[in-house]
Formats: structure tokens, C-alpha cells, sequence
């Protein structure tokens, strides 16, 4: 498949006013504000301790006190989700990190090559492709054992090939422009024009990217610690907590309920985020509005 | 009693005015011309009778065709009139087909879906009309994908699409411009062979007053969503009474002021005391045999087809200060040569030498010196700029093949004076390429090529994308650089005007072989191989058309 | 049409072997000798050593790798440590579970999200539009075993219409059997539609932006006859390519909604198998996920000519 796309032309200002009139990145951007500093607040203050276990305050129903209740070893919720929202966050960020760290030279370099060294690269692709993060974290716990850090390794690998193949995408789409050809006849080579011309043109898509890989690492690491695979207590994180509640939705649905709705709308704002970065980058779609 | 009578149309989409108080009408079996540049609301004008219009447009006026009002009319009315009574034919035949049907099934839809006829029925007519537009059921069957044809062929049946229920109204935007000159005749013959046999109304929208001038009984100019002249062909355009009409007729068949141009042997003596290059025997550009191969389609896991020669065996040489046409259809191989005189591609077989050095088959290094003395303009304006950076940054590219990096201040100076040579402001210096227009951009680009004084300039296709207004300015300032920096050119191109315009000598090239050189008014005049003949006759020429037009009318 | 079909039948099996190595690898670089596992802590280094002969441990790498490779061709994983039965034996009666249930989670997903698609395209920027985009903007956010958590809370805790775990096996009778899938069924396939609902969307927004879209509205037909005769069939790349990526998204979800629902299928398998550290276990299912994600893109890579005449005759 080749992609079509077209560069947008526009100085930072326009951008700008055209992000804040945005109703998606507005509200995904705002989201995503607000869960960023929840978790740098949790590294000062949360409403209650989390690493202390209170028997005699287990699984409260939501009060003015514990606004979402308490688990059943009497940890206050939202104290809990807060420090949650770190975790997430870091494991998310440094998955993206990864995936577009290698990912993106990868299709870049595959791009500019052509030939052999793209269908070795593309091999390679497919090759990572096919173990799902879930896939290859199991594999990985089963050498090293459970643990955040191999949660993170796995959705990084998993994020690789993403990564590489919207860059090799977007690169294969501006390498027949002409000004790629001006450049080639004023003697540059192709490490220089895939520097200074292709990678400046595919920014957009690898931030688009970013975010909604950004929004399923935080999905598949608390899907990930749901099953034990992932952080391990006590470090609260959200899949975790749901772990906790499965045995008790009857008695306390409230330990449920408070983290899942955490990881929707953290997941939901960075969407938003990414949805309103290609609204108001692409031409293309704007031209339909 | 016209057929389609257009009245005091205005549209605006958003809150952008686009057409104001526009009035038009085609009789039954007439043709009308709908002339203007781009911008000038005629592909807008059509989409209005057809009411296919973006939906932020409204649309105020009347527009009645064969006593419906358009404007007011229900849109499964509007189903039943399109395709049905009025038929429409688009510029781009490439994009126009859609690529996971067969032509059969696309001609036969529009049959079954007006007349209601059997799948067999709807068959047999759609394989009448492919006949009837040249398409013959032995090479083109109905089972045949869009893709599998030709640019021509496509327009052809996308014309049978539109023909296939005889329509009393038949809309043609921009018909031939993405096809060749012999493409474009032979297309151009097709609509005025079938507008006379069944009696249709055509309103033929184009850029090309020469086109337009060939095929249509009357003409209509449109400038800025506005008609500025409306009236019989033959008498509009010779008597030019409008000073719009006048301006676009004479940008048509401009020609540039040029000093005696250089035949080898034959310089001025002015230019060879000004440019010792000149006094140089040696001619600046030359290739030996040479063939490019592009190896042939997979036929299956292990055999290829032939390869395919794009260029074959080519030999020429060019002086300094030289101007030389190359012209030929598309895909004759122009383009490629192009690139290998680029060294941006390298020929399978034979040299190309450039000031006396080989330049086939040598690394980025080795070539910095020929890039100094060799760059390129091309035909898109909007393509050839990388829309990240600023003006600064792109026209001072050439200068990374400098031996000694200039210093900013060095390079900032030499980029303004590119710049006001090419009569743009030094100030632009620090805008970003969509600050300009279409014209402006192709300046900036020839900036960009004149930056390191090259001793030749290799530009494809350079002023086909822009209006004709704005290509006569473009040929002045080619034409004075020439002049003024004893620039040789290489120029490929479609279009013989621009040949004649700008250039001392022609190539003609056709299947990738050099079949006719000589000066550029002998070839044209004279031509002397098929294929120059056939370039020659079918080129659309102002002059020419209003002569004939007059000569018919008495 | 050959040398494409060919083409990607080469590349699939490619992949295949590819992986089969790093499986194998990893297997390799595990700490611990399995026959020391199989057989406890109190046998003797001879009975251990025997039993290393038995499986070929001590044979060279590459002939173990073959060894190994031609097992799993005739369907030989090898032992289970802890059950001590052959692995084909546990995956046989599993996949009946996870199998079952990820195909109808595909199939409902697609049931739900092309017509959403079809929908929403016809009525870009409309209300309608809005309202399911937005539905579908929050479906994407959901985790599917967050959102089997709360349907198990409102259908079998609340409304108690389904059991809220649990199989009953397929011998219990269809009906039974079925109704115990229907929750993670739909908890697995909601958040996959959502995707694919927005994949339908814009790939049909994109192709009605085409020159041939104008072209058959030109002809006389109606938006609505377009939509379905000519843009469905050109947006099906995307959402077939959609549909591949999901199924492994599927089979990497049953493994996690199985736990939810505490339904005795792969996923289980391979979560017990972890906490006994039965490795081979472990790395047959994990092979024979790869195995199908691979076959599935293979069929998606296959199914792309079946749309797009022109890859029938290219290369």
C-alpha cells in the first residue's frame, strides 16, 4: 500500500490558533495535561498513604473521605490511581521511546535503500509482527521472570516495526518528490537528504503515531499487570487494582470501577490528543470540513 | 432555443465568492468554448449544471437546461438528467476510472441504471460505444481493468461512460490537458465526431485558447468568476476587442525578445568577446550511444519479460550558451534522458561527457565539480520545493557542490543577488515557499539553478504548469539569462510553442531514439521524420485556428 | 497472480521459520535443565542424564533445532513437565475454547463496526456521524477486560441472564456451551469494533474523495448506490489489513479474557504453565499463536488480490 499524504505548509502561529479552535486536541490535550501532572503530584502528595495498610478501613464504599472508596487492605483509591497514573505513564513513555528510537532510523534507512536492505528490514518487520506484545511478554516472563521493566521491553519491541513502517511509509512518499530530485542534483547523499528534507516531512505522522502508541502502551500495560506479568505489588498500578477487584465486583464494585475509568480516560485523551495533531496538520482532512 | 442557458449564476463556497453574475448558453449541436486561467471558476461552472458541487457552495442565479432549473431541482432529478442527458468528461483520465471494476462494467452501469436494461443488453451497448471511441472488442474486451490501459485509452472510455446514453448535453473539463499533442488531437477528433453525429450541446472547459479556438463555434472568457467576453469564436479572437482577451491571446503565441541566437560557428561576436566560453570549440555537453534499460515485468517467479529501452542509442552534444529543445511525446524517453545528463541515473550502455569529462559511472565525489556547472529546473512549481524550509535555505542548496563552504554572510549575499536576478525581491530570502505564487515559485526555482553559475541548465518541462500570462514572463527571464549569463539550456518539452519561443535547435525524440535535429524554425516548418510530422500537425496553434476559423465563415 | 500469491506464500513461510528460531532460542537460553525439572530434585545425575539422552538434549544445536522443527510439523510439542502428557494432548482440548471464541469475537466485531462505518462515511459531518465517532472515539479507550469486569457486574451479578464464569465444556450440549462465551465474546469484540469502525469510516471518506467517485456520480447514481458499489470495495484494503492486525489482537485478548471468565481455554493454559515454570508448554502455545497470526496475514496478504485486480497482475 502506499500512503498519500500532503505536507502541510504553515508557520508555527497558524498552527497554533488552528490547535486551540480544535475541539479533539483542545480536550485530548487538556486530558492529557491534567493525567501528566496527577502523576508528578503523586510524587509529593496523595490524599492518603498508599504503602500503608489499614485492615480496619478494608473496602470502603466511596465517601467524602475516600472519594473512591478503599481496597481491601484499606488503601484509599484515588491515592492509589494517582500513583497509578505515574507508572503507566513511565512505561508507556518509554515503550514509545523505543519503538520510534529504532524503529524510525529502521524505515528511514529501509526507505532510502530500497532493494535488499528494505525487504531484510521488512522481513524483519513482519517477523516482529507476528508475537503481540501480550506474546512476546509471556515469553519474556517466562525467562526473566514478571516485572515493569519487562512489561516495558515487550510493548517497546511490539512498538518497533510500528514505528518502522510508517516512517518507511512516509519516507517512500516524499523520496519521488522533486524536491528530493533538486536536492540529489546539488550532491547530496542520501543520509543528508533523508536528515534535512524526509524526516522534517514525516514528523507529523510519527507524532500521530506516538500518541495513539502512547494510548495503547498504557492499555497493554495494565492489561499486562492485570494478569500478573507487569508491575508487581506493592507498587499500585492500575491493571493490578483491577486484578484485585475481580474477586469482589460483587461486594466492592467501587475498586473496579474508579481505576477502569482512569485508564479510559487517559487512553481517550491521548486519542483525542492525536486525532486533533492529524486534524490540524493534514490538509487533507481539514479540506473535508 | 438554447439547451443550457446559464443566468446571472454567482457562487460562493464558505464565505469566498467564486463565480459572480456568470451567463452562458449552448445551443443544441453548437459547441461553447469556457475559457480561462486557473482560478477563474470554469471546472466550477460545470459542477454547477451538474450540481455536484462541495457542499458548502450555494449558489444563487438560474441555470435551466432543457426546461429544468437546475438550481431547483430535486436531487433524484438530478439523478435521472446526469449521465442520462448530460454527460460529463474530466481532466485527469488517470484517477477517472475506478481501478477494482472492469471498463465494461463501468460503460454498462450507467446504461442499466437508466434504462433499466438487462446485464446482456446494457453489455452489447456498452461494447458498441467502446467501438465507437476507438476502443475495438479484439484489443480492449469489456473484462479489461482500468489499469491495464493507456492514459488515452482511459479517456476514451471514460468518454464512452459519458456518450453511452446519447446525452444532449455533453461537459468536457479540461479533456486533453493530461494527454499529449498527438493524444489530444486525436481525442479532440473524437468529441467533434460525436458532438456532429448526435447532435449533442458540448461545453468544452479550458486553459488553451488554442484548443478551445479549434472546436468551438462560440467562446466564453472567464477571469476571476467573472465573464469578460462572450461571442462568436472566429470574430472574438481576431478582433481582440477585450483588453483581457487581448492579453491572453498575445501571451499565447508569445515569443521572447532574443538576440541572434548561437548556431555553432555562428556567434554574435559581442557574445564570444563577452563570454570566452563561447570562443571554445568544445561543445559543452555530449553523449556517445546512449541506452538506458528498465528491466521488463516479472512474468512469474523466475522469468522477465524483455527489458524495456527507454533510451536507445543516443548521440548528441551541445555548445556552451546553446539552447536546445528536446521534444517528444510522453514517454518517448525525454525525461530520462534528462536524468542521465542529470547524472541523477546512470545509461546501461555508453558515456555522457560534460566540459570534456566522463560523467557516467562516477561516485557523488567525483561529480561535485560537473554538479557546480550543471543544475535543473523543474516542471512542478509547488513539487520542487521542500515546504520546511525557508527561501534562504533552498535556493543556496546547489552551493554544498562549492569546493569552500561560504561563509552565512557570503551565502546570504549570493542568494540575494539569485534572487533580484531573477526579479524577486532579496527580502523573500526568509519566506517560506507557500508565501508565493505558482510564477513566483518557478522564479525561485530558476534562482535556485543559477546560484553557482552553471554553464548548463537542464529544465523539464519548466513552464507547462502554469497559465499562459505567467509561462510568457517565465520564457522572458529564461530567455534573458541566456543572454545576459551565456547559459546553455537543455529543454524538454511537449509543447512546440515553447520550443520555437526559447530555443536555437530541436530534438525530436520517439521511442527512444533521436529521429530529427536541426534549428528549431526549420524542424518546425519543415519537419522531416513521421514523428515530427505528426508533433507538428497535431500541435494546437492560435494563429492557425483563427485563420481556419475565419477561412470556414468566409 | 501466481508470482504474488507465490511471493507472499514464500514470505510467510520465511516468517515462520524465522520465528520457530527465536522460539527455539529462547527456549535455549532458559536457566534450568528440563530433565532436572521433569524429574525433581531427588533424582540422580544419572537417571538425569539417561533422561537428557531420552530428549535429545545432548545432541548439537542444529539437530536439535531440526529435531525440534520436525516435531512440531507432525504436531509433536513434546511433554508437558508438570502433566506429564504429551503438549498436543492440553492444546487439543483447549484451543475448542479459545478458537471458538475469538472467531466470534471477529465476526461480531465486523457485523458491528462496517455497517457503523458505512454509516458514519455517508453522513460525514453530521450529527449521526459525530454521535457514532464519538461512541467509538470512547470504545477505542476501553480495555476489553476493564469492560468484561463491568459487563459480568451488570448481566450475570445484576441481571443474572448469563453465568459470569466458567465453561461448561462442548459435550454439556451447544446451546449452554455458546451461552458461556457470549459475554467475553462481546466484551472482546466491542473495543476491536470501535477500531474498525473508524477504519471503515475514513477509509471510505478517503476514497470518496476520488476523481472515479465523481465519475460514477456523473453516470446518474444515487450517493447512496455509489457508496456501496463503488467506494465499499476500494476501502476494503485498509480494512482488511485492519482485520488481520486484529485477529492477533483477538488471540493475544482470549488469553486474557479467559482469565476474566475463568474459561478453560489457551490462555489458561499458558498462565498456569507459567507459574508451574512448564516451559515447553509455554513455548508450544506461544508457537502455535504465531503460527495463526501468520496464516491469518497470509489470507489478508491473499484476499488483498482478490480485491485489487491490479495486484493480480503486477509482478
Amino acid at each position: 500500500m502506499t500512503l498519500r499524504f500532503d505536507i502541510p505548509e504553515e508557520n508555527f502561529a497558524d498552527i497554533l490558533v488552528k490547535a486551540f479552535t480544535n475541539r479533539s486536541f483542545l480536550t485530548g490535550f487538556v486530558i492529557t495535561i491534567v493525567v501528566a501532572a496527577v502523576a508528578i503530584v503523586s510524587f509529593f502528595w496523595t490524599p492518603f498513604d498508599v504503602t500503608r495498610l489499614i485492615i480496619a478501613d478494608k473496602t470502603q464504599a466511596p465517601s467524602p473521605a475516600h472519594w473512591f472508596g478503599t481496597d481491601h487492605f484499606g488503601r484509599d483509591i484515588l491515592s492509589m490511581i494517582m500513583v497509578g497514573a505515574r507508572n503507566s505513564i513511565a512505561v508507556a513513555l518509554v515503550a514509545v521511546g523505543i519503538g520510534m528510537g529504532v524503529g524510525v532510523p529502521l524505515g528511514a534507512f529501509a526507505a532510502a535503500r530500497g532493494g535488499i536492505v528494505d525487504e531484510a528490514v521488512m522481513r524483519l518487520n513482519d517477523l516482529v509482527f507476528a508475537f503481540p506484545a501480550l506474546l512476546s511478554a509471556i515469553m519474556i516472563t517466562a525467562i526473566f521472570g514478571p516485572g515493569a521493566l519487562n512489561a516495558i521491553i515487550a510493548i517497546g519491541i511490539f512498538n518497533i516495526p510500528v514505528f518502522a513502517r510508517v516512517a518507511r511509509a512516509g519516507a517512500l512518499a516524499i523520496w519521488p518528490r522533486e524536491f528530493i530530485l533538486a536536492a540529489r542534483a546539488a550532491g547530496k547523499g542520501k543520509t543528508l537528504i533523508t536528515l534535512e528534507h524526509v524526516l522534517p516531512n514525516i514528523v507529523t505522522l510519527l507524532l500521530v503515531q506516538g500518541t495513539i502508541q502512547f494510548a495503547l502502551g498504557i492499555l497493554a500495560e495494565a492489561g499486562l499487570s492485570y494478569v500478573g506479568l507487569g508491575t508487581q505489588p506493592p507498587m499500585p498500578s492500575w491493571g493490578r487494582m483491577l486484578f484485585d477487584a475481580q474477586t469482589r465486583m460483587v461486594a466492592a464494585p467501587w475498586m473496579a470501577i474508579f481505576p477502569g475509568m482512569a485508564i479510559v480516560v487517559t487512553v481517550l485523551g491521548l486519542n483525542l490528543l492525536g486525532d486533533g495533531i492529524a486534524d490540524i496538520l493534514d490538509p487533507k482532512s481539514r479540506r473535508q470540513r | 432555443m438554447s439547451l443550457l442557458e446559464i443566468q446571472r449564476l454567482s457562487l460562493s463556497i464558505g464565505d469566498t465568492p467564486i463565480l459572480r453574475d456568470v451567463e452562458l448558453s449552448v445551443a443544441p449541436g453548437e459547441v461553447m468554448g469556457l475559457v480561462g486561467e486557473s482560478g477563474s471558476g470554469k471546472s466550477i461552472t460545470a459542477l454547477t449544471v451538474m450540481r455536484l458541487l462541495p457542499w458548502a457552495a450555494r449558489a444563487t442565479g438560474r441555470v435551466v437546461f432543457d426546461g429544468i432549473d437546475i438550481l431547483a431541482a430535486s436531487e433524484d432529478q438530478m439523478c435521472a438528467l446526469r449521465g442520462d442527458d448530460i454527460g460529463m468528461v474530466f481532466q485527469e483520465p488517470m484517477t477517472a476510472l475506478n481501478p477494482v471494476k472492469t471498463i465494461g462494467e463501468q460503460v454498462a452501469e450507467g446504461i442499466r441504471w437508466h434504462t433499466r436494461a438487462s446485464r446482456a443488453d446494457a453489455e452489447d451497448r456498452a461494447r458498441k460505444m467502446l467501438d465507437r471511441v476507438g476502443l475495438p472488442a479484439a484489443q480492449f474486451p469489456l473484462s479489461r481493468y482500468p489499469h491495464e490501459l493507456s492514459g488515452g485509452q482511459r479517456q476514451r472510455v471514460v468518454i464512452a461512460i459519458a456518450c453511452a446514453l446519447k446525452p444532449k448535453l455533453l461537459i468536457a473539463d479540461e479533456p486533453t490537458t493530461a494527454l499529449d499533442v498527438v493524444l489530444q488531437a486525436q481525442i479532440l477528433d473524437l468529441l467533434r465526431d460525436l458532438v456532429a453525429e448526435n447532435r449533442m450541446g458540448l461545453l468544452l472547459i479550458s486553459h488553451d485558447l488554442a484548443v478551445v479556438t479549434e472546436m468551438a463555434d462560440r467562446i466564453t472568457i472567464l477571469r476571476h468568476g467573472e465573464v469578460m467576453e462572450a461571442g462568436d469564436t472566429a470574430r472574438t479572437l481576431s478582433e481582440q476587442l477585450h483588453p483581457y482577451t487581448r492579453q491572453l491571446a498575445q501571451a499565447s503565441m508569445h515569443v521572447p525578445a532574443r538576440a541572434r541566437t548561437h548556431e555553432v560557428g555562428q556567434d554574435s561576436p559581442q557574445l564570444q568577446a563577452a563570454n570566452p566560453l563561447l570562443q571554445v570549440a568544445k561543445p559543452l555537453l555530449q553523449a556517445e550511444s546512449v541506452t538506458r534499460d528498465y528491466p521488463g515485468r516479472r512474468k512469474s517467479l523466475l522469468k522477465r519479460a524483455a527489458p524495456i529501452r527507454a533510451v536507445d542509442d543516443v548521440s548528441f552534444s551541445i555548445d556552451p550558451g546553446q539552447s536546445v529543445a528536446l521534444v517528444g511525446r510522453s514517454g518517448c524517453g525525454k525525461s530520462t534522458l534528462a536524468r542521465m545528463v542529470l547524472a541523477l541515473d546512470g545509461p546501461t550502455s555508453g558515456t555522457i561527457r560534460f566540459r570534456g569529462e566522463v560523467i557516467t559511472g562516477k561516485s557523488e565525489a567525483e561529480l561535485k565539480p560537473a554538479r557546480r556547472d550543471m543544475q535543473v529546473v523543474f516542471q512542478d512549481p509547488y513539487g520542487s520545493f521542500d515546504p520546511r524550509q525557508k527561501v534562504e535555505k533552498l535556493v543556496a542548496e546547489p552551493l554544498h557542490v562549492l569546493e569552500k563552504k561560504p561563509t552565512n554572510a557570503e551565502r546570504r549575499e549570493m542568494v540575494a543577488k539569485a534572487l533580484h536576478e531573477v526579479g524577486l525581491s532579496p527580502r523573500d530570502m526568509d519566506k517560506y515557499p507557500h508565501e508565493f505564487s505558482g510564477g513566483q515559485r518557478q522564479r525561485l526555482s530558476i534562482a535556485r539553478a543559477i546560484i553557482t553559475r552553471p554553464k548548463l541548465v537542464v529544465a523539464d518541462e519548466p513552464v507547462s504548469a502554469l497559465d499562459v500570462s505567467i509561462r510568457a514572463q517565465i520564457l522572458d527571464l529564461f530567455a534573458e539569462l541566456n543572454q545576459k549569463l551565456g547559459v546553455a539550456y537543455l529543454f524538454i518539452t511537449h509543447d512546440l510553442t515553447v520550443a520555437r519561443a526559447i530555443t536555437d535547435q530541436v530534438m525530436v525524440m520517439h521511442d527512444g531514439k533521436i529521429v530529427e535535429r536541426g534549428r528549431t524554425s526549420e524542424v518546425l516548418d519543415h519537419p522531416q521524420s513521421e514523428a515530427a510530422k505528426a508533433l507538428v500537425t497535431a500541435a494546437p496553434d492560435l494563429h492557425r485556428a483563427i485563420a481556419r476559423r475565419l477561412q470556414e465563415q468566409g | 497472480m501466481t508470482a504474488y500469491l507465490l511471493k507472499r506464500l514464500a514470505i510467510a513461510l520465511i516468517t515462520l521459520v524465522l520465528a520457530s528460531m527465536v522460539v527455539f532460542a529462547v527456549l535455549e537460553i532458559i536457566p534450568g535443565d528440563p530433565a532436572r525439572l521433569m524429574l525433581g530434585l531427588n533424582a540422580s545425575a544419572d537417571q538425569v542424564e539417561l533422561l537428557r539422552n531420552q530428549m535429545g538434549l545432548n545432541a548439537p544445536l542444529a539437530l536439535r533445532y531440526l529435531h525440534w522443527a520436525g516435531g512440531l510439523l507432525s504436531l509433536d510439542f513434546g511433554r508437558s513437565y508438570t502433566y506429564s502428557v504429551p503438549v498436543i494432548d492440553l492444546v487439543r482440548e483447549r484451543v475448542v475454547v479459545s478458537l471458538p471464541l475469538a472467531l466470534i469475537a471477529l465476526a461480531l466485531s465486523t457485523i458491528i463496526a462496517v455497517p457503523v462505518g458505512l454509516f458514519s462515511a455517508g453522513r460525514h459531518g453530521r450529527a449521526g456521524d459525530t454521535i457514532a465517532m464519538g461512541a467509538a472515539q470512547l470504545g477505542v479507550a476501553v480495555p476489553n477486560f476493564w469492560f468484561a469486569l463491568m459487563l459480568i457486574y451488570l448481566f450475570a451479578v445484576w441481571l443474572r441472564l448469563v453465568p459470569s464464569g466458567g465453561f461448561p465444556g462442548w459435550s454439556a450440549g451447544v446451546w449452554p456451551a455458546l451461552k458461556s462465551l457470549i459475554l467475553p465474546a462481546i466484551a472482546l469484540a466491542l473495543p476491536q469494533a470501535a477500531i474498525l469502525a473508524r477504519v471503515t469510516r475514513s477509509a471510505l471518506i478517503e476514497v470518496l474523495n476520488e476523481d472515479y467517485i465523481r465519475t460514477a456520480r456523473a453516470k446518474g447514481l444515487p450517493f447512496r448506490a455509489v457508496l456501496w458499489r463503488h467506494a465499499l470495495r476500494n476501502a476494503m484494503i485498509p480494512v482488511l489489513t485492519i482485520l488481520g492486525l486484529q485477529f492477533a489482537f483477538l488471540l493475544a485478548g482470549t488469553i486474557i479474557i479467559e482469565n476474566v471468565f475463568y474459561l478453560p481455554g489457551l490462555g489458561r493454559l499458558v498462565f498456569q504453565a507459567i507459574t508451574q515454570r512448564d516451559l515447553i508448554v509455554v513455548e508450544s502455545v506461544v508457537m502455535l499463536l504465531v503460527a495463526a497470526v501468520i496464516a491469518v496475514n497470509l489470507l489478508v496478504d491473499l484476499s488483498y488480490a482478490v480485491v485489487d485486480p491490479r495486484l493480480r497482475s503486477r509482478q
